[in-house]
């Protein structure tokens, strides 16, 4: 049985919203615990959370 | 990522780099090199008045220390001034002091030196006087030494006299 | 505050509104229109992301009649061919250029006869030849417009420094966004001593595409960000000024990584090297995707306002367009600043000094 392609983008896709949603949650713990250091957390967040968006925005247009 | 290549649009993405280079182009030119030298010159103006702020704090500092080290000084000179002068009228006083006590002494001495003098004549020239009385007396007692309750009499009488004198 | 909120939120009603009237113009008239509504709502959407011939703002069903306005086709096909694309009366024609026949085929130009014959392969595909296309087209047209409104604004801007140190009207809101992208952006990922070498670039790139999402929202059916040749062109750039700017250090480190053991410098610098293409494409891929994604969403629902015939229904999917009309602006904004952040990123890297190995 042949496992459609679609499939494992859904896979890749989850993993990526796994890690965008650790990066944020992360972030947020770091900003509660560093609230002087919030610009440059959210600077390394968004590039680590965009990075991961490419990924998964890569495994959806390989399908 | 078929679909994705057949969208692809060679003219639109040939069109596209021209537009956006000519675009950093002409905003290189136009729009950054002046607004970004404009912004910088704004910062290293604030910067610079800050800057220039502080040092007239700074130096506003220092003149207010030198200030009270000149006032300092001023006092302290002041104080040695008046001590100075304090101790130069306690040694003309005492000098004063001593000089007249000294006079004092002095002329105390010579009074008493000049009364001694005096007496000592005083009792030289009585003791001439009381010897010049004596022979007076005597010679007078001499004259009349038949009564000698006239004697006696002279006598009382003359010494009364010299109790007059 | 509050009032400038409210301002905000009526305007994007006032647009959404207006997407929702443009998009699809046509109320369901007949019974048993569901079907046709939702076929037209899924041609709607699959046009408007892409790219088109002419400035097509909406259709009167009823007459049959287009409203918008015909861009040029420019076409080199042994020869330079150039027309107005109202020749094509939106592919119901063909047309004629120099003794070339041309036909337009949803949204695609092929090489015809005089009698408009269309080859077809067993899949059903049109196998007629394509003639190297750089016309202007909608996105094309459009991009031109955004490039030299940014650059009046700007240059405006820029003259009035002159005057005085601090900027006036438009300056004002947008100063503070330049001083950003240069403190916020350049400067910690690049380092101050190269960071000034790359202002213009990501300055222009940040406000570029950041007009182009936010026509991108306006009701004039406007996709160009979501067009992955566009994205492919400015990444591109991006990619050239990498490649050329960077120093002697960041190619020892693709390709002769100091520091590690001999055999694990010859694997590493392929995956290094891949890495490089990779990172140019994820920027490219990124922001297509986003904003695709987001006009499919904004469209879909505005598209869900027609499919129910329940009022409260429509009432909340209003309520929910207007919520992500909002999200959208942010979105724009962010997804312009996402791109110039990598692309400083990625220069930091090739003038980064690896003093410290």
């Amino acid at each position: 049985m042949e496992i459609p392609a679609i499939v494992g983008a859904g896979l890749v896709v989850i993993g990526a919203g796994i890690g965008i949603g650790r990066i944020g949650g992360s972030a947020m713990e770091a900003i509660a615990r560093q609230p002087e250091a919030t610009n440059k957390i959210q600077t390394a967040m968004l590039i680590a959370a965009a990075l991961i968006e490419g990924i998964g925005f890569a495994a959806l247009f390989a399908v | 990522m078929e679909k994705l290549i057949s969208e692809f649009s060679l003219g639109l993405f040939f069109w596209q780099t021209l537009i956006f280079l000519g675009l950093l182009f002409l905003l290189r030119k136009f729009a950054w090199r002046p607004i970004m030298a404009a912004v910088q010159e704004r910062e290293d103006n604030i910067e610079n008045s800050l800057k220039s702020a502080e040092q007239a704090k700074k130096e506003m500092e220092e003149l207010q220390a030198k200030n009270q080290d000149l006032l300092k000084e001023a006092r302290e000179e002041r104080d040695k001034m008046l001590k100075e002068a304090k101790d130069a009228k306690d040694r003309i006083v005492s000098e004063a002091k001593t000089k007249a006590k000294e006079e004092a002494d002095k002329l105390l001495a010579q009074a008493r030196q000049d009364i001694h003098n005096e007496k000592q004549a005083a009792v030289g020239e009585m003791k001439q006087m009381v010897a010049s009385f004596s022979v007076e007396i005597a010679e007078k007692i001499m004259k009349e030494e038949l009564a000698v309750d006239k004697h006696q009499k002279l006598v009382n009488t003359y010494l009364e006299d010299l109790k007059l004198n | 505050m509050q009032a400038k909120l409210l301002k905000l939120l009526a305007l994007t009603l006032s647009l959404t509104i207006f997407s929702s009237a443009f998009a699809n113009p046509s109320e369901p008239t007949e019974a048993g229109g569901e079907n046709d509504i939702k076929k037209e709502i899924k041609q709607d959407i699959s046009h408007h992301l892409q790219d088109s011939y002419d400035f097509h703002l909406f259709t009167d069903k009823e007459t049959n009649t287009h409203y918008g306005f015909p861009l040029p086709v420019i076409l080199w096909d042994g020869g330079l061919h150039v027309f107005m694309s109202s020749k094509f009366h939106h592919g119901e024609d063909i047309a004629e250029s120099n003794g070339n026949y041309y036909m337009l085929h949803h949204n695609h130009i092929y090489k015809t006869d005089a009698e408009g014959t269309v080859k077809y392969d067993d899949e059903g595909h049109i196998i007629n030849e394509k003639p190297f296309d750089i016309s202007i087209t909608k996105n094309v047209f459009v991009s031109i417009c955004v490039a030299l409104m940014i650059f009046l604004f700007f240059s405006g801007m820029a003259k009035h420094y002159k005057s005085g140190p601090l900027p006036k009207g438009f300056g004002r809101l947008m100063e503070p966004l330049v001083i950003f992208i240069r403190d916020e952006v350049a400067r910690p990922n690049i380092g101050d001593k190269h960071y000034r070498n790359y202002m213009g670039y990501l300055l222009t790139v940040f406000f570029f595409i950041w007009f182009l999402n936010m026509f991108g929202l306006t009701p004039l059916g406007i996709n160009v960000t979501g067009n992955i040749a566009v994205t492919f062109a400015l990444a591109l750039i991006t990619f050239v000024i990498t490649q050329f700017t960077a120093n002697k250090n960041y190619w020892q480190h693709i390709f002769w990584m100091p520091g590690v053991p001999y055999p694990m410098r010859i694997i590493l610098a392929p995956i290094e090297l891949l890495g490089v293409f990779i990172k140019p494409f994820a920027l490219l891929i990124r922001l297509y995707a986003n904003m695709s994604a987001g006009h499919v969403v904004m469209m879909s629902l505005i598209g869900l306002l027609f499919i129910f015939h329940n009022w409260f229904a429509r009432g909340a999917f209003l309520g929910l367009t207007l919520f992500l009309s909002i999200i959208e602006f942010f979105v724009a904004l962010l997804q312009a600043y996402i791109f110039t952040m990598l692309s400083a990123l990625y220069f930091g890297m090739a003038v980064e000094e690896h003093g410290h190995h």
